[in-house]
């Protein structure tokens, strides 16, 4: 165990020092993919601990992009209207954007603006006992509200082409390398705690309460639980994570738009988990790093077929990896310590016999 | 003596079908009652009643003569004292045997109670005479699902004990048991019933007559008498019932 503990902090330590052996385009991606980490946490701990397979988990992160992007924008507009805005035809600033001048209302509500949405749909869904397949598809249903209602409103959202042309976050220079590298560590301080305080909270008595619900949910109403509570409660937690997910890559990428919080991205967004090992908090962050390099690098040595060898890694790992990479090395690991201990004992029982 | 549970004119039907056509029932408290039948008489439909998976579509289910628990949660009936052990073993699988019983434990279970709980000597001291009790302390810290099908039975009816219950609603325990493991059962339904009133639907005539004083004998979705095995043996219509279903099936 306290071994374990040790090869995390290695991990994160490792992921800290970055800055000192990538370039700086590595560092850029680098940065991106730890974001994406932090939203294949959230989606481990609702799918691989509670059994909700959410399809749209992109909402939540874009809309904590979108939150943090607003701020940005006005920063960029320096009291003036945001640039799409006058392309539009608009004379004022609509009311909802105005307390978005506030960095801490954006970043705050960029994390309980997609918690306080998970909850309502939560709770309405949860309560109703759907669950499942039917689950999933209300989730992907949300998916298509939000980003029609995104690319329609392009007046108020910037429309298909999303918000873009930041210069400055609290005054200093997005693009300035030194700022860069500071989001990128401050991506992977988030990231290390949001694994703590995720690790605390599958190891501790909610957390198999959660896995109860996952294995048999009218049992757990038969030991006097509400697992509606419970539900909701972890979905809201995991979109809180994936808004601030958001909140950092908007930062770190300097652009969201609709597209980035569509169907296909939400998709995206459980493979990642799945190839990592939905039943594992690090395998959902190795498996959003590895899916991510593994696109970059193929699309930079095979820009015409990359996406082919993409779907085969997927199809690799959903038919020999069901638990994916980290389900799979724990099966080894243990049949081989299995093999050990068998040969431990054929070793005892030939000494006996010498 | 006052009865803990009764059903009064409980009816329910599904889709049309009738399972239950008002069942009047009372259990006293400390009490250990069988429910015998043959298939689909409505014996496990009753118990599904009681503990709030299957809503009465009329009728009453009075808690302790005041309380009408028929349109109560399930989680809400657990709460007052009344547990349900399933036909099939529902445990969870993927937790081991003592987490199994620490979710079991009778607790706060709102989300706000269960995440500041912490794991008291008195707590332990309970899950650990428990596993005496059931006897599973070796396999305390083996996954559930990796248990004999009889400890899974033994497991789930510790589950339902670590809640004190005031009543104890058993669905065919001794299913799929060996003849010494239906004996232990026996007995620790006897030991049971010193705290809590234990209601058991049960298939195997020989585990009813060795371990029962009261049996309620239901036919086509309502009571059809009530009495000591014995009483029960004599009455023509049980006669009737069984030798009836009897004859038709050969």
């Amino acid at each position: 165990m306290d071994k374990k503990k040790l090869g995390y902090w290695l991990f994160f330590i490792a992921l800290f020092l970055g800055p000192l052996y990538l370039t700086e385009f590595r560092l850029a991606l680098m940065g991106k993919f730890l974001c994406f980490a932090i939203v294949a946490l959230g989606i481990c701990l609702i799918w691989g601990y509670t059994g909700i397979l959410s399809l749209g988990h992109g909402v939540y992160f874009g809309l904590g992009a979108y939150c943090t992007a607003m701020y940005l924008k006005l920063e960029a507009a320096n009291g003036q209207l945001p640039d799409f805005m006058e392309w539009s035809g608009v004379s004022a600033l609509p009311a909802f954007w105005v307390p978005f001048s506030n960095p801490i209302f954006a970043i705050g509500a960029s994390l309980l603006i997609p918690a306080l949405i998970a909850a309502i749909l939560g709770f309405l869904t949860f309560k109703n006992r759907i669950k499942g397949v039917y689950f999933s598809l209300i989730s992907q249903a949300v998916v298509v509200v939000f980003v029609t209602l995104f690319v329609a409103k392009q007046d108020w959202t910037g429309g298909t082409n999303g918000l873009t042309n930041f210069t400055t976050f609290l005054g200093f220079s997005l693009a300035s390398p030194l700022v860069q590298i500071a989001l990128y560590m401050m991506t992977v301080i988030i990231l290390g705690a949001s694994f703590a305080l995720a690790a605390a909270l599958t190891n501790s008595r909610v957390g198999r309460v959660l896995s109860a619900v996952r294995d048999g949910e009218n049992r757990v109403r038969f030991l006097g639980f509400n697992p509606t509570s419970y539900k909701v409660f972890v979905y809201s937690l995991s979109a809180a994570l994936a808004g601030l997910a958001g909140t950092l890559f908007v930062l770190q990428v300097g652009l969201i738009s609709p597209a980035m919080m569509g169907i296909i991205p939400s998709i995206e967004m459980v493979l990642w988990a799945a190839v990592g090992g939905r039943h594992s908090l690090i395998g959902a962050i190795l498996g959003a790093v590895i899916v991510n390099s593994a696109k970059s690098f193929f699309s930079e040595a095979y820009p015409d077929i990359w996406s082919i060898f993409l779907g085969l890694l997927f199809i690799i790992v959903v038919m020999f990896l069901p638990n994916g990479i980290v389900g799979a090395f724990e099966s080894w690991n243990e049949k081989r310590e299995k093999a050990k201990r068998k040969g431990g004992t054929a070793d005892a029982a030939d000494s006996v016999v010498s | 003596m006052q009865p803990i549970l009764s059903c009064r004119d409980v009816r329910v039907s599904f889709n049309g079908f009738q399972a239950l056509q008002g069942v009047n029932l009372d259990v006293l408290p400390q009490e250990v009652r069988f429910l015998i039948g043959p298939n689909g008489a409505g014996k496990t439909t009753l118990l599904d009643v009681v503990c709030g998976k299957t809503k009465a579509s009329d009728g009453e289910v009075l808690y302790r003569q005041t309380e009408n628990i028929r349109k109560l949660q399930e989680h809400e009936i657990v709460h007052l004292g009344i547990t349900r052990k399933f036909q099939a073993p529902s445990i969870f699988a993927n937790l081991t045997v003592w987490e199994n019983l620490e979710l079991s434990l009778k607790q706060k279970r709102g989300l706000w109670s269960v995440m500041r709980a912490k794991m008291t000597g008195e707590d332990k001291g309970k899950m650990e005479a428990m596993l005496l009790r059931i006897g599973l302390m070796e396999q305390r810290h083996n996954l559930a699902g990796m248990l004999a099908h009889g400890q899974k039975q033994w497991l789930e009816i510790g589950m339902q004990l670590m809640q004190n219950p005031e009543i104890l609603l058993l669905d065919e325990p001794i299913a799929g048991m060996s003849e010494t493991e239906r004996h232990k059962t026996g007995e620790l339904i006897h030991e049971i019933s010193e705290t809590c009133s234990v209601l058991i639907v049960e298939h195997d005539m020989e585990f009813v007559r060795n371990f029962s004083k009261q049996v309620t004998v239901m036919h086509e979705g309502k009571v059809l008498c009530e009495g000591t095995m014995s009483e029960i043996q004599q009455n023509e219509q049980v006669a009737e019932v069984y030798l009836g279903r009897r004859e038709s099936a050969c």
